[in-house]
């Protein structure tokens, strides 16, 4: 393993995730619960979907990278460096210093553009094309949404259906370690974790995973108590099942709604987290919070330096509140307990 | 009664000692001694300089009781912590406890109407969200909210700020007097943005605590012998739905103390949420395990009032 590079991780990691979406895909089809669920959410929300779809869409060209093909010309790209399919499509794009959208110039001093009118979003500071650094930071921002909770909702599961199941002194410590996290303000425990473990797109992610799975772990818990009681559990224990296949059959099976509701609501949650870690500046590269934090004081100057935090900011808005929205269908569609609100 | 309380009161110390070791792992052995001074001296401080450093700091200890029972840093920093000593600032060597008493009042003066205000907001939009439910109203109304939680907490700053700031250029955009006749003019952006931000969640928080108590029996009973849907709303459903409610406002009475951290910054307000900023910017690890453990001791009393008040509230409530 130490001999890949990290771009070829980042490939091998993307394909393995869209096997993964293909596989979930494919067993939601199979399923006729999930596949209503689906079916009624894709009529409630088609909009959201087809935006968080564009979001995905985004993420993935950035994702894939290798070397070489890059013209002799270009003179901004280190030698030998991979690029993404996103990079290749803004290669050379870079100008020296600001420039409007749509611009011929430059925004100070007037010099012509090496690309003049090609900028929909204008450039930063470093003359960096904003609607590329816009694009760039959807990979960013899924990062931090989908690897938080591939950390956190394992472990959250991990601990809350084992107290939950199992009871006894396991029940008591994970109950314990529960409520002393809680206790902690969260975005201080944040704070102190990053700066504990340094700063860093993993250690972002692994602190971000240990302050949001408490919620998660307490509801499981909760969730897991309920099932144990039941009757096809109490059916399944005198038939012989033992007990892990009991848990991964028969409880695991009926908290999957909880998970995917967890999931995309904690999603939008832990990215906009990310924005506020970008102004303590404790947040991660390339990120749309980075791009705001960097871009605040720019308000100031005259004439006013608007595009570049309008983009990153609509970028983040428009990817919270797809995900928001559509998290809000999927736990009306799964979960019954709200079915309970209309009178 | 009294023995919920004796046992609460017991588990609540139990889960600081919790915390204060998981301070502990994360600024002494996560975080090296060695590795805070470096960060407070710089990279290429000379060895002596770091030991003498640490000696001054009270970090030239062994760190477990079993290396050394009598003098650890273990215990030490039980000891310091649970008696309030807090000791100097690994950044600037100032004594952190008076820093503290210095921000603990501009932090209230911002995060007490922040909270009255934003109940004050919340609650009866929600009712009235709740009064419309299943209606044009409710779904814009949601709409709303969520609309309004999509929004990143910093821009909903940055963009205040540049609209009064910059824009319409009414006054100075960040600063405090603790003059009382120049504070609200001082305050009045941050509590503005404060509400904003927070409204769109409580909003749909308490709207669904309102719809589900409004499909109980003693409302459709209320609404048999003839009460108008306001009385409904007021009398049956909102006292009902007090538990929720006074639970999610309890836990947010921590936060008052350390203070709402972004706008302190941004707004210029010296107190306990810019301490923290300053002391992330700063390196500075006491100051800021302080801040951990002060919040985090604050939301435990604050667990602990909330489970024992719910017997006020709620008559039912028994404890066993």
């Amino acid at each position: 393993m130490m001999d890949l590079e990290p771009h070829v991780i980042s490939n091998l990691v993307t394909g393995a995730l869209l096997v993964g979406i293909a596989l979930i895909a494919r067993s939601v089809r199979r399923q006729r619960l999930w596949r209503e669920a689906a079916t009624q959410l894709w009529r409630r929300r088609r909009i959201a979907i087809l935006v968080v779809g564009v979001y995905l869409a985004i993420g993935l060209l950035d994702s894939i990278a290798w070397k070489g093909g890059v013209p002799e010309d270009v003179v901004d790209v280190l030698p030998n460096a991979p690029l993404t399919l996103i990079d290749r499509a803004f290669l050379g794009s870079r100008e020296a210093s600001y420039s409007a959208p749509f611009a011929d110039v430059e925004f100070y001093g007037g010099d012509p553009l090496r690309n003049p009118g090609s900028h929909p979003l204008g450039t930063d500071i470093l003359g960096r094309d904003v609607l590329y650094l816009s694009l760039k930071g959807a990979r960013v921002a899924l990062l931090i949404g989908g690897l938080t909770s591939l950390i956190a909702i394992p472990l959250a599961l991990f601990f809350g259906v084992g107290a939950g199941y199992f009871g006894g002194r396991f029940d008591d410590g994970v109950f314990f370690l529960i409520s002393t996290l809680a206790s902690m303000p969260g975005l201080l425990l944040l704070i102190a974790l990053i700066m504990a473990m340094g700063r860093g797109t993993v250690s972002v992610c692994v602190a971000l995973g240990v302050t949001s799975w408490v919620g998660f772990c307490r509801l499981s818990r909760a969730e897991t108590l309920k099932l144990r009681e039941l009757d096809y559990v109490a059916a399944a224990r005198a038939l012989g099942v033992t007990e892990i296949r009991i848990v991964l059959r028969h409880i695991l099976p009926n908290l999957a709604h909880l998970i995917v509701i967890t999931f995309v609501l904690m999603f939008s949650g832990l990215v906009l987290s990310e924005v506020v870690l970008s102004w303590l500046g404790i947040g991660v590269d390339g990120s749309w919070g980075q791009m705001i934090d960097s871009a605040r004081n720019e308000l100031s100057r005259e004439p006013i330096i608007w595009w570049n935090i309008a983009a990153a900011g609509t970028a983040l808005f428009g990817l919270v509140l797809a995900v928001n929205s559509v998290g809000d269908a999927i736990r009306d569609v799964l979960d019954p307990r709200t079915l309970k609100e209309a009178p | 009664m009294g023995a919920y309380v004796l046992r609460r009161l017991s588990y609540g110390i139990g889960v600081v000692f919790g915390v204060l070791f998981l301070l502990f792992i994360l600024f002494f052995t996560v975080t090296k001694p060695d590795d805070i001074a470096r960060r407070a001296l710089g990279e290429k401080a000379p060895p002596e300089v770091i030991e003498q450093w640490k000696i001054n700091h009270g970090y030239d200890r062994p760190l477990w009781p079993w290396q050394d029972w009598d003098d650890n840093l273990l215990f030490d920093h039980y000891e310091r912590m649970l008696t309030f000593d807090f000791g100097l600032s690994d950044a600037d060597d100032s004594p952190i406890t008076e820093r503290i008493a210095s921000g603990v009042g501009p932090s209230l003066s911002l995060t007490v109407p922040l909270l009255v205000l934003g109940i004050l907001v919340a609650i009866p939009l929600s009712l009235l969200v709740a009064f419309f439910r299943e209606t044009y109203i409710d779904r814009m109304g949601v709409f709303l909210c969520v609309l309004a939680m999509s929004v990143s907490m910093l821009l909903y700053i940055i963009g205040a700020q540049f609209l009064i700031g910059k824009v319409l250029r009414w006054y100075p955009i960040s600063g405090f007097d603790s003059n009382l006749l120049m504070l609200p003019r001082f305050l009045a952006l941050p509590l503005i943005v404060g509400v904003l931000s927070g409204v769109g969640g409580d909003v749909r928080f308490y709207r669904t605590v309102f719809l589900e108590e409004s499909s109980r029996d003693f409302v459709r009973t209320a609404r048999a012998k003839g009460a108008s849907e306001a009385r409904i709303m007021t009398r049956h459903v909102l006292r009902n739905a007090m538990i929720p409610i006074l639970t999610n406002v309890v836990l947010a009475i921590p936060f008052l103390f350390t203070g709402a951290l972004l706008l302190e910054a941004f707004f210029g307000i010296p107190g306990l949420g810019s301490i923290t900023v300053d002391a992330i910017a700063a390196n500075d690890f006491s100051t800021l395990r302080t801040m951990v453990f002060i919040g985090s001791l604050l939301f435990i009393l604050g667990q602990i009032a909330t489970d024992l008040s719910y017997g006020l509230v709620d008559p039912r409530v028994r404890f066993e």
